[in-house]
């Protein structure tokens, strides 16, 4: 089976200052279909130009990468709008929903500038979807400011699954997130995960690592670490914990 | 193209900040109000100005006795008096084309009926005058070529001047005392309203020129001659040919009158109305520009504020042609509409105007026309700059902007 994500020997270079700046430096990574994976590292790692690069929001200046088999590390500017809108679907660390507008418009922004001519009854109906994935279906009248800010990135995560991309990439998404919540978005992720769909996620957090199945550690520009996860933690189980922790507090308080 | 999803998705940005869109419109709405009250006013102000040029008659030509010398002080046209009934039927024998001529006595006397008296225009005219300036008879019937021959003491009289002597409406028949000469009224003239230097054309009485020369004014010479020519074309050649017959007449002499045409009033009386409303017009344009330089204005604000969102649609896929359509969609919304509600205003303005102010206003469909489609103008004008600038945002800066 062909990877969903092929890069090799990608390099990054930002000569705009005075001093070139070499970001990434020869990484290569293949990644499949199913996998959960996390990109970790300190600051400066280059966490985040890579996921730029594997975003399509950027393009490589050595190395080529494959997305799905098509080589995008020469596509234009147009180009690489059409793959980020076919074949990629972005959970940020801010949420980045647009303001005073609904849960559903939200989600059916990807579908606004598909190929795909949607109407904009089939394109409710498949933002109503996308939202019942994330159990956000009853919420979807709402303005982002009406939700909580687990609710907010799980409308992000339905945006973001609006056009059934290839692979979902996240950026810190439970940066923002208090650890009750983390662990809840975490769920999220993991449930898509087992229906098959392909995560990338940026993380700083080790514990939130725990949860993917695939941890790849950064270290100035180059890949260091490419290891499975052992003793993974469960959303379901980990939450259980934490209901049970909040019991006793209060068992013990009264 | 994806227009006509962009047409929602500018609407929805435009209906997020109603209020905002509401203010950035308000420069097109006062300026697009501005031109269409300003260009109604004006051609109301310019027909009733013709109108008026109309109501002196048709295709009339006017001479008028030149100026006087006096111990080599020169007096201006019309001083002396120098045209005579002689050069108004050498006219009519002579000048083709000529549909009537009569030679024109004024003054200003005292008239008597009823034990009321009144202070009036006495003008001396022949039977031709009621069709050279267009002006029926309400009543009774004009006075003939025998009562000039015979300095008859008939009269027809204006409509304001009936009103002040003859309460009971009762007139033709009726005896008016002009000089304490007892004149018979023979016709009553409809009423004609105000002449373009604001004088009641209403308040006349006319007798035959050969009376007023004998019996009211009592000296020789005539105020001024009209001629009408039998057509719009014809007038030129027939000025020519009066201001030839009459240079004949003189024998030499410096030439001692003035012809005019209608036309040549008309334009003068319509030049000022026309120098305020183009100055008034261009006042207004300006407005217009500077309701489109607020649009560029918030538009180029609301780029900036919305970098965010900019980047998440950039993100999600969107081209850049998708977000400068939209951008350049909002601001054509955002001064169309502010059009389409100066025009509504405007018309409003110059009704109320009109209303106030007993104007007459014209609304020209081509004024409407215009408005709408430079105001889209201007949309588009201002509102591409900063839609260039979103267009042009690089996904990866606008996702981070704070």
């Amino acid at each position: 089976m062909a990877p969903v994500v092929k890069i090799e020997e990608i390099h990054k270079i930002y000569d705009s200052g005075e001093i070139p700046v070499h970001a990434v430096r020869g990484v290569s990574i293949e990644i499949f279909r199913g996998e959960f994976v996390a990109l970790m590292g300190a600051s400066g790692s280059g966490k985040s130009t890579l996921m730029n690069l594997l975003g399509c929001l950027d393009r490589p200046t050595r190395g080529r990468y494959l997305l799905d088999g098509i080589d995008v590390s020469q596509l234009d500017r147009n180009e690489l709008a059409d793959i980020r809108n076919q074949k990629i679907g972005f959970v940020f660390q801010g949420f980045n929903l647009l303001a005073r507008t609904t849960a559903l418009e939200n989600t059916e922004l990807p579908m606004m500038y598909g190929k795909r001519h949607h109407s904009s009854r089939e394109m409710r109906k498949r933002a109503l979807h996308s939202l019942e994935i994330v159990g956000l279906a009853n919420r979807a009248d709402h303005f982002p400011n009406q939700l909580s800010g687990g609710q907010q990135q799980r409308v992000a995560i339905a945006r973001a699954l609006a056009n059934d991309p290839e692979i979902l990439l996240a950026d810190e998404p439970t940066g923002n997130l208090d650890s009750k919540t983390s662990v809840e978005v975490m769920g999220v992720f993991q449930k898509l995960n087992e229906q098959g769909i392909t995560i990338v996620m940026v993380t700083h957090e080790l514990d939130i690592a725990r949860y993917c199945k695939r941890n790849l550690i950064l270290r100035d520009g180059a890949l260091v670490r490419d290891e499975a996860v052992r003793d993974r933690l469960h959303a379901a189980e980990e939450m259980k914990k934490l209901q049970d922790a909040e019991a006793a507090a209060k068992l013990t308080s009264a | 193209m994806r227009v006509f999803s962009t047409i929602k998705v500018a609407l929805r940005a435009l209906l997020r900040n109603t209020m905002r869109s509401i203010l950035t419109a308000l420069g097109i709405i006062i300026g697009v109000a501005a031109v269409i009250a300003m260009v109604s006013i004006g051609n109301g102000a310019k027909s009733q100005v013709e109108a008026q040029v109309a109501s002196l008659g048709e295709n009339v030509i006017t001479v008028f006795p030149g100026s006087f010398t006096a111990g080599g002080m020169r007096s201006g046209w019309g001083s002396a008096s120098t045209l005579t009934v002689d050069d108004a039927d050498a006219i009519k024998r002579e000048v083709s084309n000529v549909l009537g001529v009569t030679p024109e006595m004024r003054d200003r006397a005292q008239v008597l009926a009823n034990g009321l008296n009144w202070n009036t225009q006495i003008m001396g005219e022949s039977p031709d005058y009621p069709s050279i300036r267009s002006w029926p008879l309400a009543d009774g019937a004009m006075f003939t070529d025998q009562d000039v021959r015979s300095v008859a003491k008939v009269a027809i009289i204006g409509k304001t001047v009936a009103d002040q002597l003859f309460t009971d409406g009762n007139v033709v028949g009726q005896t008016i005392r002009i000089r304490n000469i007892p004149f018979k009224i023979v016709g009553l003239l409809a009423a004609k309203g105000f002449n373009l230097f604001g004088q009641d054309q209403d308040d006349t009485v006319v007798i035959p020129y050969t009376s007023h020369m004998k019996r009211v004014a009592r000296r020789p010479n005539i105020n001024s001659i009209l001629v009408q020519a039998a057509s719009a074309g014809a007038i030129d050649k027939v000025q020519q040919d009066i201001t030839g017959l009459l240079m004949q007449r003189r024998k030499g002499r410096e030439q001692d009158f003035t012809v005019r045409n209608q036309v040549e009033l008309a334009q003068a009386a319509t030049a000022t109305s026309q120098t305020m409303t183009l100055l008034l017009s261009a006042i207004a344009g300006v407005s217009l520009v500077v309701g489109g330089i607020g649009i560029m204005n918030i538009m180029l604000v609301s780029v900036t504020e919305r970098t965010r969102e900019i980047g998440i649609r950039l993100a999600v896929g969107a081209h850049g042609r998708d977000v400068l359509l939209q951008f350049l969609i909002e601001a054509v919304i955002l001064s169309s509409l502010g059009g389409i509600i100066g025009i509504v205003l405007g018309i409003g303005f110059s009704e109320l105007v009109s209303m106030n102010t007993g104007w007459p206003i014209l609304v020209s469909p081509a004024s409407v026309v215009v408005a709408v489609a430079f105001s889209a103008v201007v949309g588009v004008f201002f509102g591409f700059y900063p839609a260039r600038k979103a267009a042009q945002l690089d996904p990866i800066e606008a996702l981070r902007y704070e």
